[in-house]
């Protein structure tokens, strides 16, 4: 027993709670009085205040700035999920060996340093949130876009990641970045069933049936994200703009009509205040579309190559005619990690423009 | 109460080069600020003054002394502050007082109680 032992050891106790926290939040009213009466009646549960309580303390120590990025995530698919060792390796790509060790050590940091169980005062919360809600944030990347891997996109860690970001935000309902998360997850997990086709290939944003996206999800992370707006203040953070970059995409009609210079604008504006690869490889494939595929490779040679990076420059270049450079491109990105089926989609890319490269016309712009 | 011993890791220095009386004064102040939380704390002379202790094979083998410092590293450990405090946050904040949180870095271990 740890000198102090605290709320991961009823890890069970608290996956309950937080059942019961979004089943009261879905169900409609009468029903959810009848579930209130239910479990009222029931002596074992703590009254929800202390539910609430504590389960905002338990997020706190999970995701507190002392315990190391990945420490935190796995922490919270553990305590706050309840997610097993093996399967929180998945989801890191991870062993579970190394999951289970580093799991053991959090415990140990939390119980020898007296990492305090508890919610940081008003006045931290600012410096405190965000670690929270990158870590709801990491979770759902993890699930989403997986560096790796047989498959596109991990459900199982989407939707951990979405029960956090929904619990979160019922606990601090008046905070704007919650909520932005929130909808920044929903507004992208509302388009993930059109990711695939019936097949489980990768169809890419230009060719996906729009039909297929969940409008009442994407309704209701519009709705988060103006809310999260208004409360602070029209200031965006990260996930605001993140957000307001996936709202944009999901309220086109087609790819033609969307508002590629307001999601450029907003690329800008998230390049400067959280610049990261991913966005700024977003900021060019932005740019291409408001302008043309030579914005967007001049842009493109200022970002460091990885393997997105050669994906998206095969693009570009096949945009100009560029075939051969295009498949060299692409061959170049299959040398890296990659998902499965993105793998299997680069390929038939690279197969596609050897193609359209075959003819090869004797006298036409090669010198 | 818990205690932290707060290991102060800077670049090489010798506190009693007259360049280093501000930064040393800083720390004076910094004493002097929390005395309520240090239980005991110590100065170092520079790491080129250091003798590492090894004894061949097992206790009462031959004792070889090296002159210098174990490894040569860019930061060395050139102090400690032992501090008593409700929590990590807590000794997390006061350690964010020494200059040696700006100027290098400093490690927070948690000691173990002795009962």
């Amino acid at each position: 027993m740890p000198p102090q032992p605290r709320a991961w050891l009823t890890v069970t106790a608290r996956r309950k709670a937080i059942d019961i926290l979004r089943r009261e939040r879905t169900r409609p009213g009468k029903e959810r009085d009848g579930l209130r009466m239910i479990e009222l009646a029931r002596s074992d549960l703590p009254p929800d205040d202390v539910v609430h309580d504590d389960l905002l303390r338990l997020i706190f120590t999970c995701c507190h700035p002392t315990l190391s990025p990945p420490t935190r995530v796995a922490l919270a698919l553990r305590t706050l999920c309840g997610l097993s060792p093996a399967q929180i390796a998945g989801v890191l790509l991870t062993t579970e060996a190394a999951t289970a060790k580093r799991l053991t050590r959090a415990r140990q940091k939390i119980a020898a340093a007296h990492i305090p169980y508890r919610v940081p005062p008003e006045n931290e919360l600012a410096d405190r949130l965000p670690t929270v809600c990158a870590v709801i944030h990491s979770l759902y990347t993890a699930g989403h876009a997986p560096v790796d891997g047989r498959t596109a996109y991990d459900v199982d860690a989407c939707a951990e990641a979405v029960r956090l970001a929904e619990l979160l935000h019922d606990l601090l309902p008046d905070q704007p970045m919650p909520s932005a998360v929130l909808a920044l997850l929903l507004l992208t997990e509302g388009r993930r069933p059109s990711r695939l086709d019936e097949q489980g290939d990768v169809v890419t944003l230009d060719q996906q049936d729009r039909g297929r996206w969940d409008a009442a999800v994407i309704a209701r992370g519009v709705a988060l994200l103006n809310g999260s707006l208004r409360r602070s203040h029209r200031q965006a953070d990260a996930y605001q703009l993140q957000a307001a970059i996936a709202a944009e995409h999901a309220r086109a009609a087609s790819y033609h009509d969307t508002d590629w210079t307001e999601i450029l604008r907003l690329y800008d504006l998230l390049v400067s205040i959280a610049p990261s690869h991913t966005a700024g490889l977003a900021r060019v494939v932005a740019a291409t579309e408001a302008a043309d595929a030579a914005t967007g490779l001049a842009m493109l040679a200022e970002l460091p190559p990885n393997p997105r990076w050669h994906g998206v420059r095969a693009e570009l270049l096949a945009r100009e005619g560029r075939y051969t450079e295009a498949a060299r491109e692409l061959a170049e990105s299959l040398d890296g990690p990659a998902t499965e089926p993105e793998r299997q989609h680069r390929e038939r890319r690279r197969e596609a423009f050897l193609q359209l490269a075959m003819p090869s016309p004797p006298d036409e712009s090669e010198s | 109460m818990p205690q932290y011993l707060a290991l102060i890791y800077t670049a090489y220095v010798d506190w009693w080069a007259p360049e280093q009386a501000a930064e040393l004064a800083e720390y004076r102040q910094f004493a002097v600020d929390n005395a309520d939380s240090i239980r005991a704390s110590a100065v170092l002379h520079p790491t080129s003054t250091a003798t590492v202790v090894r004894v061949e094979g097992t206790r009462g083998g031959h004792v070889v002394t090296t002159d210098g410092p174990y490894a040569e590293t860019k930061e060395a450990l050139t102090g400690y502050y032992l501090i008593e405090a409700a929590d990590l946050e807590e000794a997390v904040a006061i350690t964010a007082g020494l200059p040696a949180a700006w100027n290098g870095a400093v490690e927070v271990r948690p000691v173990i109680a002795v009962k």
